[in-house]
């Protein structure tokens, strides 16, 4: 399930077969092999090209999910070999209440994890219970050692079981374009282990009805470590090796120039996309798309007044005359960035004007009411007081300030991203927490991070990765890759951290000495 | 060697002449000055009289040819070449001593340890 993705699907039904695994075998250390040299750092991009046939002779296994598998789709992130994802119905209704569709390929690789990790944990009892069903009579009484073996067995699968849940037992959060190169390897493995496992054990012991009930819980045993340690490599695989840091993400935003730079560890293309998005989400301010452009009056001065007329009749130097006007635009003496410059001083102007009248008005009115304490309830009769929720008295302080509110942030272009609703229920949220009117401001008076503004933009989570790398390769030097929005897109350029060689320089703290200094000292 | 304004100044001098060193593109000495008429007297370590502004070597490079012609530190230099240099500013000092012309500074310089040899001389002179 490595490669590109219709392969990837032949490959695993393949893996049924027997007589294919050799073919398996031998691709699983192509990839792995592969994978090896991209993690050491190498410059050099694996990109899996299927040189063998991949759909053997004996494959013939009509399954029902080949249909689905075989596109180029999707698979999720943020579980594993021995997750089950979470198929809540509510979920799946809330993703239909978006507008990207819901698409059931989501889930297969999740069930498929799933289902492989139940058979997985399955099998060490079954491997037990099984002769017991079977050939009872004809076993061989096993003692204490046997239970000894119980024991650590239960303790095992009880680790393997809690351990699974705390890892890998998450909600997706993304899909990506390919699928997830290291999980898959992990699945396979454990399909592996499990299948070998299986057909030793078939041979060995269901058909000679093998007597050594000891040997049996002793390879039931052996079955359970060897599952411990490819979790342990699960675990380093996918959570610790992307830890350290190793490179350092410049991400550009396309339409503002918004930037950060973030430091990331070994990832995949893919993967570090998905990380990357992670973080837009809180670090980057909202994209506003009406904040952009030069207002047209500086800039529609342009190109007034410079007609070419060609004299020699048919002569087409159509480059010839461009480049003319361009030579002769650029000699015109222009005064636009005048234009710009007062423009943008009156603008600001304007804003702190409107900022001002806002603070004042958001702090008058909030000093129109107060919280009700308990002891005062019973208060003086003759002066009954109206007792009001968050609610209402959000709605009795919000009239003074609407106005006030409404001109500024029309004057900074955020009208599209705060409804009255969202106002109002913002301002009941203040009031119910004991808010200052500069806390009640903070969201209104800086652009906050695009997750402020989830519940507005309920279409948005569909990003389109473009990239001129395969997007299972690892990231290395001088990779540029981009995340497309409809309207806007990131840019992310890749390079590697510095090495730092960390010298050492002991100081004696007797050491530090001092002397009064002439008032100038030159030297001759 | 305290300093009446209006009398003259009497001291035991000693006569040092350096040659400069040629450094790249400069000709230098190998020693620092401080003091002078536009400094405070009073941080002057190497002064015995604190209200004296006269220029005083304060620190000699080793194995720089100040410290080969016998210049010391603490030493009041009295004239430059001929220059007085009881009575100047820091930078005519300065000026006085790394003009680019002169090869050779001939200094007149005076130390508390002179004054000594010298009465010492002069007392073990006059027993009889």
């Amino acid at each position: 399930m490595d490669n590109e993705s219709q392969y990837s699907g032949y490959s695993y039904k393949s893996s049924h077969s027997r007589s294919s695994r050799k073919h398996r075998e031998r691709r699983d250390r192509h990839r792995s092999k592969s994978r090896d040299s991209s993690s050491r750092g190498d410059k050099s991009v694996t990109i899996q090209t299927p040189g063998e046939p991949l759909l053997d002779a004996e494959s013939t296994r009509g399954d029902d999910r080949d249909d689905n598998w075989g596109e180029t789709t999707t698979v999720v992130t943020g579980t594993s070999e021995h997750s089950i994802s979470n198929e809540d119905l509510t979920r799946v209704t809330k993703d239909l209440e978006e507008s990207t569709p819901l698409e059931c390929k989501r889930f297969v690789g999740p069930a498929l994890g799933g289902c492989l990790s139940f058979f997985a944990l399955v099998t060490p009892l079954a491997f037990l219970i099984l002769p017991q069903v079977l050939w009872r009579d004809a076993l061989e009484p096993c003692g204490t050692p046997c239970e000894g073996l119980y024991v650590s067995l239960a303790f095992k699968l009880l680790v393997l079981l809690i351990s699974s849940w705390a890892l890998f037992l998450r909600p997706p959060r993304a899909t990506l374009p390919r699928f997830f190169v290291f999980r898959c390897l992990l699945m396979v493995l454990v399909f592996l282990f499990v299948a070998s496992y299986w057909l030793f054990y078939g041979v060995r012991v269901l058909e000679p009805r093998e007597r050594d009930y000891r040997g049996i819980v002793e390879y039931a045993a052996s079955l359970v470590d060897a599952l411990l340690f490819i979790q342990y490599l699960a675990l380093v695989l996918l959570e610790v090796r992307h830890l350290q840091p190793a490179f350092c993400l410049k991400v550009v935003r396309s339409t503002d120039g918004a930037s950060k730079f973030y430091n990331v560890g070994h990832l995949s293309i893919q993967r570090a996309a998905v990380w990357v998005l992670d973080r837009y989400y809180s670090d980057f301010s909202v994209y506003n798309p009406a904040l952009l452009n030069l207002p047209k009056s500086i800039l529609s001065k342009k190109m007034t007044g410079f007609k070419v007329y060609s004299l020699d009749g048919n002569t087409n130097n159509s480059t010839g005359q461009s480049r003319a006007m361009i030579a002769a635009a650029a000699r015109r003496r222009d005064n636009s960035h005048n234009e710009f410059y007062y423009e943008e001083a009156e603008m600001d102007r304007r804003v702190r004007k409107r900022k001002a009248r806002l603070v004042v008005a958001v702090e008058e009115a909030f000093t129109h009411i107060k919280r009700l304490h308990e002891e005062e309830v019973a208060s003086s009769p003759k002066h009954p007081r109206e007792v009001m929720d968050p609610r209402e008295a959000a709605q009795a302080i919000f009239a003074p300030m609407a106005r006030a509110m409404q001109k500024y942030l029309r004057t900074t272009r955020q009208q599209a991203f705060h409804s009255m609703e969202s106002i109002l229920t913002h301002l009941q949220f203040c009031i119910t927490h004991n808010m200052t009117p500069k806390a009640f401001l903070e969201r209104y008076l800086s652009p906050g991070p695009t997750m402020q503004y989830q519940q507005q933009n309920g279409r948005g989570r569909q990003w389109t990765l473009v990239s001129e790398e395969p997007v299972t390769s690892a990231l290395r030097q001088g990779l540029v890759f981009s995340l497309r929005r409809l309207d806007f897109s990131l840019v992310v350029t890749v390079t590697p951290l510095p090495f730092l060689r960390l010298g050492e320089e002991f100081i004696d703290p007797k050491s530090h000495k001092f002397v009064m200094r002439l008032q100038s000292e030159t030297s001759v | 060697m305290s300093f009446v304004p209006g009398m003259p100044v009497s001291v035991v001098v000693e006569r040092i002449e350096i040659k400069k060193l040629c450094q790249g593109d400069n000709l230098i000495l190998g020693f620092s000055i401080g003091g002078g008429i536009d400094q405070d007297p009073g941080q002057n370590p190497f002064s015995e009289d604190k209200s004296d502004k006269g220029i005083y070597v304060t620190r000699i490079t080793p194995g720089g040819p100040a410290q080969d012609a016998g210049l010391r530190m603490g030493d009041k230099i009295m004239q430059v070449n001929g220059w007085d240099m009881t009575v100047v500013t820091h930078d005519q000092a300065r000026k006085r001593l790394t003009k680019k012309n002169e090869c050779v500074v001939r200094l007149l310089v005076t130390r508390k340890s002179l004054e000594q040899a010298v009465k010492h001389s002069m007392g073990s002179c006059q027993r009889p």
